[in-house]
């Protein structure tokens, strides 16, 4: 057994928990040579005999291995992409097998900061060692490698999930076929980091974070990651989707009551998404995970020239944007798209016209689905999968 | 491989004047469709050709029906997005019916030729005589089923003649490899070698050119 699955106050979450980097460690980007260590994932479908009908999906900053469980183990709820993932959907998993690993640093089951430091026999707060996107994509190939697969038919994933998608195409592209980033960028914008960074600050000024270590003194810093959440959520949407869901109506209440209560039923949906969020997330996860979203960027390596990322890489790639989405905009896909073209790679980029903001890749989107659906049959095709 | 799960079941046959377009092509090669709208031209040399097939377009709805079909295509428009395209890259960069509406006709030529080895350049010929007709006669813009929009809405923008065209290739040093004019429902009219007579009689013009 690993030391992460050691820690005494979690019951195990169900699923595969897997053991890597025990004789060879996982290089971090930091330069910290990282391990043993465990990535949980759960996997959904039948891997075929050549092992050619893997696919990877990328799970976003608080999204996790369930990809698409009818019943996730803590929410209740189905899978985050359970419209998308399932027997005789899009990502069809009688037909393909589909892998989904919680990412290092994470707090579903792969190790993160609330882990137990074998150290130092407590847990590793903030000495958990700083993780970057490529981090996260080399645990994953340590995965794909114990799993015996050499090709990815395809790595799909939105958000953060896409930017693991094109680091994957970056540094492994003979591995991957087919590569659908999805409502991401090759790097984090300035305003994107200034939200984080808005939440960080918000789980840090919460005496309960008691610098890091609430683990150790028993507390948790709820109310600070609740406002983390209730400011990043109001990124993942746009402002007519606000308007058209909640307007300015009232929570309960015939009239305002002058007072500070919630009033509106937009400040309840943001207190109960905050409330939500804590009882599955952990605060330093969140921090670490924010701060390798903020690090990502793929072009810095060759001086802002990302065409140079993507120079060989035979990977199909179908990059996708939505129009009202102001996290990651299609301009910003624009340029990924515009860099694989000029590295001469087998490129579809589309923007899907939605007024549901950044959070539209996992909702109910025909057009998207559409598309998506169109790419991977192609790709199926071309791989020469029935 | 062909008409596999993700093509709708399509009869593969295509527009006359698109076919055309298609004969001209070798199979196996590389080949960039600018302004493929639904795709037909570039799923059917996909299908029937096998080449290396890629797309841009300028409607997102045409985009997102290329790729729903399995294409390759991006969002773009030819005035602005063939720079990123490497030297070379294609065999063939075809630009059907799309010329009159650049806002650069002649450096979006440039690229073409830059990009592909060859291009392949259909365009509404303005030299036919019913467009001529309507202007001397009518005194109107010309307007006809292939060019059915008012001036104040057309996206048409830069017309010209098959001997304009021809001009043009001259100044600019480009080789016509092939050229034929076709008739109103895009059918190859044969005219023999009188470029004044296609320029006379042809609806539409479609050149393959090299430098």
């Amino acid at each position: 057994m690993s030391t992460a699955t050691n820690t005494k106050k979690r019951p195990p979450l169900p699923g595969h928990h897997m053991v890597l980097g025990e004789t060879e460690k996982l290089r971090l980007d930091s330069g910290v040579e990282f391990g043993p260590f465990t990535l949980a994932y759960q996997t959904y479908g039948e891997l075929n005999a050549d092992k050619s009908n893997a696919i990877l999906v990328c799970h976003a900053l608080t999204g996790d291995q369930y990809v698409a469980d009818d019943v996730h183990p803590i929410t209740g709820k189905a899978g985050w992409w359970s419209e998308i993932v399932g027997p005789g959907k899009i990502i069809d998993t009688d037909k393909y097998f589909v892998i989904c690993s919680n990412v290092i640093g994470g707090c579903l089951g792969s190790t993160g900061p609330k882990d137990v430091n074998p150290e130092t026999g407590k847990p590793w707060g903030l000495d958990f060692p700083v993780i970057t996107i490529a981090d996260m994509v080399r645990a994953q190939t340590m995965l794909i490698d114990a799993l015996g697969i050499d090709m990815l038919f395809a790595v799909i994933g939105g958000s953060m999930g896409g930017m693991q998608v094109l680091e994957w195409c970056k540094s492994y592209p003979e591995r991957v076929y087919a590569a659908a980033p999805i409502a991401t960028s090759f790097r984090h914008s300035a305003q994107n980091i200034a939200f984080h960074e808005v939440g960080r600050q918000a789980v840090m000024a919460d005496p309960d974070w008691c610098g890091g270590n609430y683990l150790l003194e028993g507390k948790k810093p709820s109310r600070g990651l609740a406002v983390a959440r209730m400011t990043a959520h109001i990124t993942y949407l746009s402002q007519p989707a606000l308007h058209r869901k909640f307007g300015r109506k009232l929570q309960n209440r015939g009239a305002i009551t002058y007072s500070f209560d919630n009033d509106f039923q937009i400040e309840s949906y943001l207190r109960h998404q905050g409330k939500s969020f804590v009882d599955r997330f952990d605060a330093n996860s969140y921090l670490y995970i924010t701060r390798a979203m903020d690090y990502f960027d793929l072009s810095l390596e060759y001086d802002g020239r990302l065409a140079e990322a993507f120079q060989g890489c035979k990977t199909r790639f179908c990059v996708v944007s939505f129009s009202s989405d102001w996290c990651f905009t299609t301009a910003e896909s624009r340029i990924v798209a515009h860099a694989l073209n000029a590295a001469s790679c087998n490129v579809s980029c589309v923007e899907i016209e939605s007024d549901k903001g950044h959070d539209a890749f996992l909702l109910d989107e025909p057009d998207f689905h559409m598309v998506l659906s169109g790419f991977i049959e192609g790709a199926a095709e071309g791989r020469g999968l029935k | 491989m062909s008409n596999g799960a993700d093509v709708p079941a399509h009869s593969d046959r295509i527009r006359v004047d698109l076919q055309l377009i298609a004969d001209m092509i070798d199979p196996g090669t590389r080949v960039l469709d600018i302004g493929c709208g639904d795709g037909e031209l570039l799923g059917y040399l996909t299908r029937t050709k096998k080449v290396d097939g890629r797309g841009l377009e300028l409607s997102n709805e045409g985009v997102r029906n290329c790729v729903a079909q399995g294409l390759p295509v991006m969002q773009g428009d030819a005035d602005r997005d063939l720079g990123d395209y490497p030297d070379g890259a294609f065999d063939y960069a075809i630009l059907s019916q799309t010329l009159q509406a650049t806002q650069r006709p002649k450096e979006v030529l440039s690229e073409l030729l830059r990009i592909g080895k060859q291009a392949i350049v259909s365009f509404p010929n303005f030299g036919h005589w019913r467009a001529r007709f309507d202007l001397m006669f009518r005194g109107r813009m010309p307007q006809n089923p292939n060019l059915p929009i008012m001036w104040y809405e057309t996206p048409n923008i830069h017309f010209c003649t098959v001997l304009d065209f021809v001009a043009l290739c001259e100044e600019m040093n480009l080789t016509i490899e092939r050229s034929m004019v076709l008739n109103e429902s895009g059918s190859k009219l044969s005219l023999g070698s009188q470029t004044r007579f296609s320029n006379f009689l042809g609806n539409q013009a479609l050149f393959m050119l090299s430098k």
